[in-house]
């Protein structure tokens, strides 16, 4: 089934009856050639461009609940590439320029809509750090434009400005970033792999990895046991307990990171906006709530809910920031569960195990990571070498102390980031 | 989530900051059991030993047996005592 607007006209004019299910729901098979474990954006993306970069199309992918259920239905839908460290750098450029093109990769429309991103700076320091920042982005390739104070007050003019603590004295623009209809990217991908023969299997959690002399030979589940000659683990928050069915300990601590929406409100944000000061960020969906969060709670957990005292600092830092929107009413928060590494970057990655990929350590960064991610996994699946641009992202990076990225320049040790 | 201090009894979150995972400290150069208690973590999913801080209160570091998935806080002592 493709989509097209004479298709949509059709169905319009009929009655919507002729849609069908996205993807197939097949029953597992006894064995494929690669298990991928978790049916997030990324473990999607990777079916996806195994099957399209590489033609491998035995290939299941395994998800506990139902997809879109995870991390890819709970983040709050940001995409850029304004990263400064090579390594990262690379990584996140490869990344846009693939969701640039998914909606025609896919045939499906996942809203991507390139409004820009706006970081806002506040002292003479931090107006040096973007600058250096932007000169990287566009050495990458990339976009990255300074705004003065007066050509931001004409773009974002409902800040404030003059607040005696946090002065705004610019921002950093880049046009390219933006947003996207989470969801959307989850099932697009879920039918472009389908569509190409990957077996999508809900409902079916990993219990166990089975090993043999050192090598991965298939996993259990709730739904049986599936042989398999390579198993990626791509499961996010919970990339610490799979990876532990086969004997592993990861470099991460999972946290909760809290966002937040309003009720729908008319246009009033246009872009994303990142306040250097406070740990918060906003953009406006197209529904109209306002979608905004902060930093990590900074504890543990699996709750996929926070504390109150972050809460309570995500709304000082957004009336500190932009007073207008102390009028709207908070509708629900959420939180979702971080794969934290030492040094803030991730991992793609072979494991100490033959056979046996990791993909983890997104930290709060994994959603404009799905393409980049997908793609590089997928490569290293099917080659057994690292994609160009995801060599960076190495397990043996912490216990080396080579090719370290600390983006923030905080240390890599846990607990930091 | 509210913690009770061993010296002052049970305090806002706010007064309270998490400092690791409640690892012992391995003796000696730079070996890979150093890169496990640095870097590798068990991140459980249920109970587990942390160490906080009492910053905004007696200052002291305890150790918190506490329940990742439901934030429920089953022990809290001194380090080091």
């Amino acid at each position: 089934m493709r989509f097209g607007a004479l298709r949509i006209l059709k169905e319009g004019l009929t009655g919507n009856r002729g849609w069908g299910p996205h993807w197939r729901d097949p029953e597992p098979k006894p064995a494929y050639d690669i298990v991928i474990i978790g049916g997030g954006g990324h473990g999607l993306a990777t079916a996806f461009y195994l099957a399209r970069e590489h033609g491998l199309t035995n290939v299941a992918v395994l998800e506990k609940g139902y997809i879109g259920g995870g991390n890819v239905g709970r983040n709050t839908t940001i995409v850029r590439a304004n990263y400064f460290l090579p390594g990262n750098s690379e990584f996140y450029s490869h990344s846009l320029k693939l969701w640039e093109r998914m909606e025609s990769d896919l045939n499906y429309n996942v809203m991507h809509s390139q409004r820009g991103i706006i970081n806002l700076f506040h002292s003479d320091g931090q107006r040096d750090a973007i600058v250096r920042r932007g000169n990287a982005m566009i050495n990458q390739g990339d976009d990255a434009i300074l705004l003065d104070r007066e050509a931001l007050r004409k773009k974002l003019p409902y800040l404030n400005f003059d607040s005696g603590r946090f002065p705004i004295h610019g921002g950093l623009y880049h046009p390219r970033g933006g947003t996207a209809r989470h969801d959307a990217v989850a099932w697009g991908f879920a039918r472009g792999a389908s569509d190409r023969g990957v077996d999508i299997i809900q409902n079916c959690e990993v219990t166990g990895i089975d090993t043999e002399a050192g090598r991965v030979t298939g996993v259990q589940t709730t739904r049986g046991a599936i042989r398999a000659r390579k198993v990626a683990i791509v499961t996010a928050g919970r990339s610490g307990q799979v990876a532990s069915l086969a004997g592993l300990r990861l470099p991460i601590e999972s946290h909760v990171l809290q966002a937040f929406v309003t009720e729908g409100l008319k246009p009033v944000i246009d872009n994303v906006v990142t306040f250097g000061m406070g740990h918060f960020y906003i953009s406006q969906s197209d529904k109209g709530g306002l979608v905004f969060g902060g930093d990590l709670d900074f504890y543990p957990s699996y709750a996929q809910r926070g504390n109150l005292p972050t809460v309570e600092h995500v709304m000082e830092a957004g009336m500190t920031l932009m007073p207008m929107i102390g009028r709207a009413r908070v509708l629900r928060s959420w939180g979702g569960i971080m794969d934290m590494t030492p040094d803030g970057s991730p991992i793609i990655d072979k494991a100490p195990v033959e056979g046996l990929y990791l993909d983890c350590g997104w930290c709060y960064g994994g959603f404009k990571a799905v393409p980049g991610s997908g793609f590089a996994l997928a490569h290293l699946l099917a080659t057994d070498r690292p994609h160009d641009s995801a060599a960076g992202f190495r397990l043996d990076r912490f216990e080396t102390g080579r090719g370290l990225m600390d983006e923030e320049g905080k240390g890599a040790q846990h607990n930091l980031h | 989530m509210r913690l009770t201090c061993p010296h002052c009894g049970e305090r806002d979150l706010r007064e309270f900051t998490y400092g690791g995972a409640a690892l012992t400290r391995p003796e000696g150069d730079w070996s890979p059991i150093w890169d496990e208690y640095v870097h590798l973590r068990e991140n459980p999913a249920g109970r587990s030993r942390e160490f906080w801080q009492h910053g905004a209160g007696c200052s002291a570091w305890l150790v918190v047996e506490r329940d990742t998935v439901t934030h429920d806080i089953h022990a809290v002592t001194e380090a080091g005592a």
